[in-house]
């Protein structure tokens, strides 16, 4: 599968509060979630981002709470994968639990720039900066959680398996 | 090759026969743990999956805690949508009203987390427990629901960090002066995706309160658990409130840790932790000085009894600064009842305090004790992101039940030697 489009860029630590505020945690309705997606961290955000861009960060994306609302919002909004130097822990299970590609990556967390136009094979894990014709290789994706993305998510994967 | 206490408890729940750290292992968990905010999601994927009755019930916790006592119609639609699914399942471990308090200060208290357990929680802070020498690790709201109907969960098997206190602690020093001063050396990402075993004399000599503030913020260094091998303290806790067999762990000797690192408690103040990470810890005299609107007491980090009677030594007998709202939340109705009868309550609303239900409320800027725009607090709790108590242009530092309740008097962050000579 190919991913592509704009990337918009975010600094180190961003953390769930900035990804979806837990003032807006009276629902779990993605149609509403996605209002207010990336609010704290960029106001224009929720507006601005459109279906297939690429959420480029630094280290530690998605620290804090567990809230799944967090890659609700990132899916719901249109984003159609992130790209960090690393992520949080319980982001990085709840992503793949729920289907949002995530990509881990210290050249390509560092190297692209608000607004290059960037591709990703899911499957491969290439990234391309079209804008800088920039090439990197995201690191390695577990067994198992290759299965839960070609499974379609955790939910999916009991159904097809019978168990995790 | 010996084993440290994580890898004891993961090898008791799995059926996999040897593992390394690294590898992806299915695990059987004691407890799953959800609140209002994080259960609707797993419910609704149960309910999606067409499974009438889930097969684990009895390993299920839910708590009422965090937009409750319901602050609007959406929140109450949503503990309605958990109360309904906990009835209907014939969930027995429901604690709503006035049997709800906040989970991580309520599920040790009554019993329901053990020594040796293996818990997941649909909220980050289920590694409070490590504290009671369990794997206790956040996960999101689909984990829950895959472990209501497999009993099961997924677990990438983490390296393990040890972290020793030497020495004693100084006047005014807690676990979590302790657990911010670790924060600030390793960093918000210093822990991830590792364990992070936690012991030495200093936190022997840490009363479980203390232990359970320390562990409670593993995660704000990125750990997937935080875990002190449980001692004749901790049993003293846990056997009176335990309603199953429990088992201890300890780490071999020669178990493999990724890394060790020494404290020494000579040199740990009580800390401030600034916005707007949990990593910005500075002791007490470098804070400098920064005016408060707001204190907050309590929360799952320090809203034990333990907590309130730090405060109520040094609110008794003197008044909140005039214009600073001091907001104090008992964690659960049994500390609520103890601070009652112990006459805690009564030091603070002499004091001008304000006294609150027990919910999580304020911490994650739900209700009770939202802060405007500009604004400052200083809370108890384990979180200072932008925006966390209310409006993105406040900002939240973080500090124990003791420095909190002293700058709740001078209204600017102070030190308890500052007002008690």
């Amino acid at each position: 599968m190919i991913l592509k489009g704009r990337a918009f860029r975010f600094g180190n630590d961003v953390d769930t509060d900035a990804i979806i505020p837990a003032r807006y945690l009276s629902t779990s309705d993605p149609d509403v979630l996605k209002k207010h997606c990336m609010e704290d961290a960029d106001p224009a955000f929720p507006d601005r981002v459109e279906p297939g861009d690429i959420i480029v960060a630094g280290k530690n994306f998605g620290c804090g709470s567990s809230r799944e609302h967090a890659p609700i919002a990132i899916k719901a909004s249109g984003v159609s994968c992130v790209i960090a130097a690393s992520f949080a822990r319980i982001f990085f299970r709840n992503s793949f639990n729920m289907g949002l590609p995530i990509f881990e990556s210290d050249e390509a967390s560092a190297a692209i720039s608000e607004g290059d136009t960037v591709e990703v094979d899911a499957d491969s894990g290439v990234i391309r900066d079209l804008t800088t014709g920039k090439v990197f290789q995201a690191r390695p994706i577990p067994g198992f959680m290759q299965e839960l993305i070609e499974d379609g998510g955790l939910m999916e994967h009991i159904r097809k398996r019978g168990g995790i | 090759m010996g084993r440290t206490i994580a890898e004891k408890i993961l090898a008791a729940h799995t059926q996999t026969k040897s593992f390394q750290p690294g590898d992806i292992i299915k695990v059987d968990v004691d407890v799953a743990l959800a609140n209002d905010i994080t259960a609707p999601i797993a419910i609704r994927a149960v309910r999606q999956s067409g499974v009438e009755k889930i097969a684990h019930a009895d390993k299920v916790v839910f708590v009422l805690d965090h937009f409750t006592p319901n602050k609007d119609i959406a929140s109450a639609n949503q503990c309605r949508y958990v109360r309904d699914f906990a009835l209907q399942q014939e969930i027995e471990k429901f604690f709503d009203g006035g049997e709800a308090g906040v989970e991580h200060a309520l599920l040790p208290e009554k019993g329901l987390v053990l020594p040796g357990d293996l818990i997941i929680g649909a909220d980050s802070h289920t590694c409070t427990y490590g504290a009671l020498g369990a794997f206790a690790t956040g996960v999101g709201s689909t984990d829950l629901a895959a472990a209501m109907m497999t009993g099961q969960a997924w677990i990438k098997v983490p390296p393990t960090m040890k972290f020793i206190f030497e020495g004693e602690l100084l006047p005014w020093v807690g676990g979590k002066d302790l657990i911010l001063y670790l924060i600030g050396k390793i960093g918000v990402d210093g822990a991830l995706y590792r364990v992070m075993e936690i012991e030495g004399p200093a936190v022997s000599a840490l009363e479980l309160s203390d232990r359970l503030s320390m562990s409670n913020m593993a995660i704000e260094a990125g750990a997937k658990a935080g875990i002190i091998a449980a001692d004749g303290k901790t049993e003293a806790y846990v056997k009176p409130r335990a309603k199953r067999p429990y088992t201890v762990y300890a780490s071999d000797k020669d178990a493999r840790y990724e890394s060790v690192t020494v404290f020494d408690c000579a040199g740990i103040e009580p800390q401030v932790a600034f916005p707007h990470l949990p990593e910005n810890a500075k002791g007490i005299s470098e804070a400098g000085d920064v005016k408060i609107d707001q204190v907050v007491i309590g929360s799952c980090t320090n809203g034990r009894i333990e907590d309130l009677r730090i405060a109520a030594r040094i609110l008794k007998g003197k008044k909140v600064s005039k214009g600073l709202r001091c907001l104090i939340l008992p964690a659960t109705p049994e500390v609520y009842s103890r601070a009652l009868g112990e006459g805690l309550i009564d030091i603070f609303l002499q004091a001008g305090s304000i006294i609150g239900p027990p919910t999580c409320g304020p911490c994650l800027g739900g209700h009770m004790g939202i802060l405007a725009k500009g604004e400052r607090a200083l809370a108890t709790t384990n979180r200072n992101f932008v925006g966390r108590m209310g409006d993105p242009a406040s900002e939240v530092y973080l500090s124990g039940p003791a420095v909190a309740a002293a700058s709740a008097v001078t209204g600017k962050i102070s030190a308890p030697q500052e007002v008690m000579s």
